[in-house]
């Protein structure tokens, strides 16, 4: 067997057992539905009235949905850590099984919360007023790219979880990077609204740039004030953002993978 | 490496920050039998454990498992053994019949026969009735034979298991006693680690002592009880005032200085000729017109020869 299919197959069994542990969860699942469904709700109506009413909602979603995504990640962190806590990673370490399995099967598995949080999202942003007004291809597209960016930002979570010396580390780490990166991004308001640096920052953010292109995709315009600034990452936000999830997994699956062989439980 | 020798190592060194936690170690474990690695917390048994099981790498020293190079051959190394931890490394929502398949396939069995196997092994752990239900409803004992379970879903010819009693009842305790009792008899080579000395005493072929790291003491438990010289003489007077006596008497009789415990009006001493020296002893305390409540004549536990080897007790307070 080769090192891929090794790592595929032994992945495969491993997200089952994540996966079983979902469903034998289910208040870990509702953490990651009930949270976004409180933000949409939230910037929707409460900061929306101000922001812009309809237009605003519809502007809204994208920012949520790259947010709920990126935020799953901390489900990463906190699984892997977990497993490391309870001398599981101990067990693994020691079967004759791939190196990368473990980390795939908590990266894919996350990625079908992920997936089943994305479709709660599209659920609840149908009811307030957003709508697919591209193609169906692009809203696939779309979907796809969200997908894999947080398949990316999982990757970072796990070299995060293996990092983290207890829970409770894992469980602030996993999410304290996070909020400065959402919220210096064009997810709850345009970039241009921001005062100079940090508006420099938001337009490159990797996350303005999902949250861009997930919007194009989508056919949802911004409302007035709140329009992309102009520049390469706004222009090209798409090709950015794809570039981003492949540097991002093309510098941080080697080094979780790295981290997790010379790992040490407690 | 030998074919009959199953586990060596020589020199592992390791250390940790200022603190080596193994500070050259040899061991060589015939196949087939059971090493005890005994010592206090912080000795050093899991530090050896986790390079054997290629779970950390030593900074020096080499070792073998099974003839493979734990450093230059992990996945072949981890082909043939089986671990299980000082902690019950088992997956909480998992039942115990998932866990073990779940081992089964990561070990490259396929479906059916991960299935197989993983029945087989609930049936001769007695977990039969539980196998359905998530580990988490288990007992710390349940927990610990599932564990246990998972070290042998290969049936590796190595098996490591690093203090597979600490936190269990007397009950669980021997339970598990039993079950490392079949593993031997099935020609399994064991290793095992404990910081109980009745444990290492019961179960290992051979007992390695270590304390900082270091081997201190090597040899079958009854070479390590004859190290420590003789038998133990065992006396209770009537009287307060008999005590004296007593350590008078039993300091001509006894090889060593004798204790006394005042309160308990008891004295000790090793002796060097057994019953005959119990005998001379009652003689003499029968002319000195000495009360004796109780005697007693003891082999001495692997509790004295730790703290003969290493000037104190195997709990570190």
């Amino acid at each position: 067997m080769t090192v891929l299919t090794q790592g595929l197959r032994d992945g495969g069994i491993v997200a089952w057992r994540n996966l079983l542990n979902v469903r034998r969860n289910t208040e870990w699942l509702m953490a990651a539905v009930v949270q976004p469904i409180m933000f949409v709700l939230l910037f929707a109506y409460v900061f929306g009235g101000a922001l812009g009413g309809e237009e605003y909602r519809e502007f809204l979603i994208a920012g949520i949905f790259v947010q709920t995504i990126a935020f799953n990640s901390a489900f990463t962190v906190i699984g892997l850590c977990n497993d490391l806590q309870k001398g599981i990673i101990d067990r693994f370490r020691s079967l004759p099984m791939s190196r990368l399995a473990v980390l795939l099967g908590r990266t894919t598995s996350d990625l079908v919360v992920s997936s089943l949080a994305l479709l709660i999202m599209s659920l609840c942003g149908l009811l307030v007023g957003w709508r697919i007004r591209g193609s169906v291809l692009d809203a696939i597209l779309a979907y796809v790219l969200l997908l894999l960016f947080g398949f990316a930002m999982s990757w970072i979570g796990a070299l995060i979880g293996l990092s983290s010396p207890s829970i409770e580390v894992a469980q602030s780490a996993g999410l304290m990077w996070l909020f400065p990166l959402t919220f210096i991004s064009s997810a709850f308001v345009g970039a241009g609204t921001m005062p100079g640096p940090l508006r420099a920052v938001a337009e490159w953010n990797p996350f303005t740039a999902v949250i861009q292109a997930v919007r194009d995709l989508f056919g949802n315009e911004a409302p007035p004030g709140m329009a992309p600034s102009p520049g390469w990452p706004a222009d090209n936000a798409l090709l950015y953002a794809l570039l981003a999830s492949v540097v991002i997994m093309a510098v941080f699956i080697p080094l979780s993978v790295a981290k997790y062989r010379r790992v040490a439980s407690r | 490496m030998s074919t009959d020798t199953a586990v060596r190592a020589e020199a592992l060194v390791k250390t940790f920050g200022s603190t080596r936690a193994l500070d050259g170690i040899d061991l060589e474990i015939p196949t087939g039998t059971v090493l005890g690695l005994l010592g206090p917390n912080g000795a050093g048994k899991t530090t050896a454990v986790r390079i054997l099981t290629t779970l950390l790498r030593p900074d020096s020293g080499r070792a073998w498992v099974a003839g493979h190079d734990v450093l230059a051959e992990p996945n072949k190394v981890r082909k043939a053994i089986g671990l299980s931890g000082q902690y019950a490394a088992v997956d909480e929502n998992l039942t115990g019949f998932e866990n073990l398949y779940m081992v089964g396939r990561l070990y490259g069995m396929n479906k059916p026969d991960a299935r197989a196997r993983a029945g087989e092994l609930i049936g001769r752990f007695r977990l039969t009735d539980a196998a359905a239900r998530p580990a988490k409803t288990y007992s710390g004992g349940m927990r610990r034979r599932l564990d246990l379970a998972g070290a042998l879903v290969a049936a590796p010819q190595v098996v490591l298991l690093d203090e597979p009693t600490t936190g269990l009842d007397p009950r669980g305790r021997l339970d598990t006693w039993e079950v490392i009792g079949e593993l031997v008899s099935d020609g399994t080579t064991v290793l095992l680690t404990t910081q109980y000395l009745e444990e290492a005493d019961r179960l290992a072929d051979t007992i390695l002592v270590i304390d900082h790291g270091k081997v201190i003491a090597s040899g079958t438990a009854d070479q390590l009880k004859g190290e420590v010289g003789g038998e133990r003489l065992d006396i209770v007077v009537a009287e307060d005032a008999e005590i004296a006596v007593a350590v008078r008497v039993l300091t001509e009789v006894g090889s060593a200085e004798p204790t006394v415990d005042e309160h308990g009006k008891r004295v000790q001493v090793l002796v060097d000729a057994g019953p005959k020296s119990l005998v001379e002893a009652l003689r003499r305390l029968d002319v000195d017109g000495v009360t004796v409540l109780d005697v007693g004549l003891h082999r001495p536990t692997l509790d004295d020869v730790f703290l003969s080897l290493t000037g104190h007790a195997t709990e570190e307070s």
